[in-house]
């Protein structure tokens, strides 16, 4: 895998882009593999008890899902300095069928003396933004 | 107003160190797989020896699974006055000293760092400071920090 170089990056450039879909049984999975258990993630009569119209994916799924294409990019699990978010949409899952999130990861800041980048996220559901300041700090020090 | 029920009290408060959570290559190829996610380095040793990592490495929000589980402590404390029925995500954040690698020993200390009420919502923030045990003690790997919304009665 060729080395993302600094000198390369502008501020606004887009690094990756990638559709990532859910359906149920992607959920049940999350459940599984993070233990994340909350009915509001697979059970709809729970969900719609506290007020929801049906069930939501993990939060934590779609910030780890959409990370995803920047760990792809940088190729370098240990130049990933920071990642964080904030939900500000939730992820309706409909059954049966999918939900599609779009995913662009764009250059939003660099920083020459650390050597970091940072990009910014954008995870789009049914024409809105599911995460708000999804920003990862990595490291394109040699 | 209506006053959200999360007892104020918790601000500031460290909980003790947790028993280690080790971390295995098959939870975290688990986990990488429920994420979608691709790395080579997640699955394969080879991979993950060729880029100079001890074992295979975690995915970024990993840590969730060990921050998570540590939180408890607070969350599930009926003192807490966290009612999980009513609570949403609001913010999330992986703060990164080395990746998590299969192998690793983690041990957390939980903080809860704030709670901000407004509007009838409490924002409970808390802070994992997740380490690896190693022979000459402890190394930081991660610090998780969270942010719940809780609503209160009638909200």
């Amino acid at each position: 895998m060729t080395q993302v170089q600094f000198d390369e990056l502008e501020v606004g450039q887009v690094v990756a882009t990638k559709t990532i879909s859910f359906d149920r049984s992607t959920l049940v999975r999350y459940a599984g593999a993070s233990g994340d258990f909350n009915p509001i993630h697979w059970n709809d009569t729970f969900a719609q008890s506290v007020g929801l119209d049906g069930v939501i994916a993990h939060g934590m799924l779609t910030m780890g899902s959409a990370v995803a294409v920047v760990e792809e990019w940088i190729g370098d699990q240990s130049r990933i300095l920071d990642y964080q978010t904030r939900f500000s949409r939730p992820v309706a899952v409909p059954n049966p069928g999918e939900a599609h999130v779009e995913i662009t990861a764009t250059v939003g800041a660099l920083d020459e003396q650390a050597q970091t980048a940072r990009i910014d996220l954008n995870a789009v559901f049914d024409g809105a933004r599911v995460l708000a300041k999804a920003q990862v700090v990595v490291s394109l020090a040699a | 107003m209506t006053q959200s029920s999360v007892n104020l009290d918790f601000v500031g408060r460290e909980y003790p160190q947790t028993a280690p959570y080790q971390v295995g290559r098959e939870k975290i190829a688990e986990f990488a797989r429920a994420i979608g996610s691709t790395n080579p380095a997640s699955f394969s040793l080879e991979a993950a020896r060729g880029l100079g990592y001890p074992d295979v490495v975690a995915p970024t929000t990993f840590a969730v699974i060990v921050a998570q589980a540590a939180e408890a402590q607070y969350i599930s404390d009926p003192e807490a006055r966290v009612d999980f029925s009513r609570v949403v995500h609001a913010d999330e954040r992986f703060t990164y000293t080395r990746p998590i690698f299969a192998g690793d020993e983690l041990v957390t200390v939980v903080h809860v760092d704030k709670i901000l009420e407004r509007a009838g919502l409490a924002m409970v923030t808390t802070r994992c400071e997740i380490s690896a045990l190693t022979e000459i003690g402890l190394e930081h790997v991660v610090t998780v920090t969270s942010t719940l919304a809780v609503r209160g009665e009638g909200n």
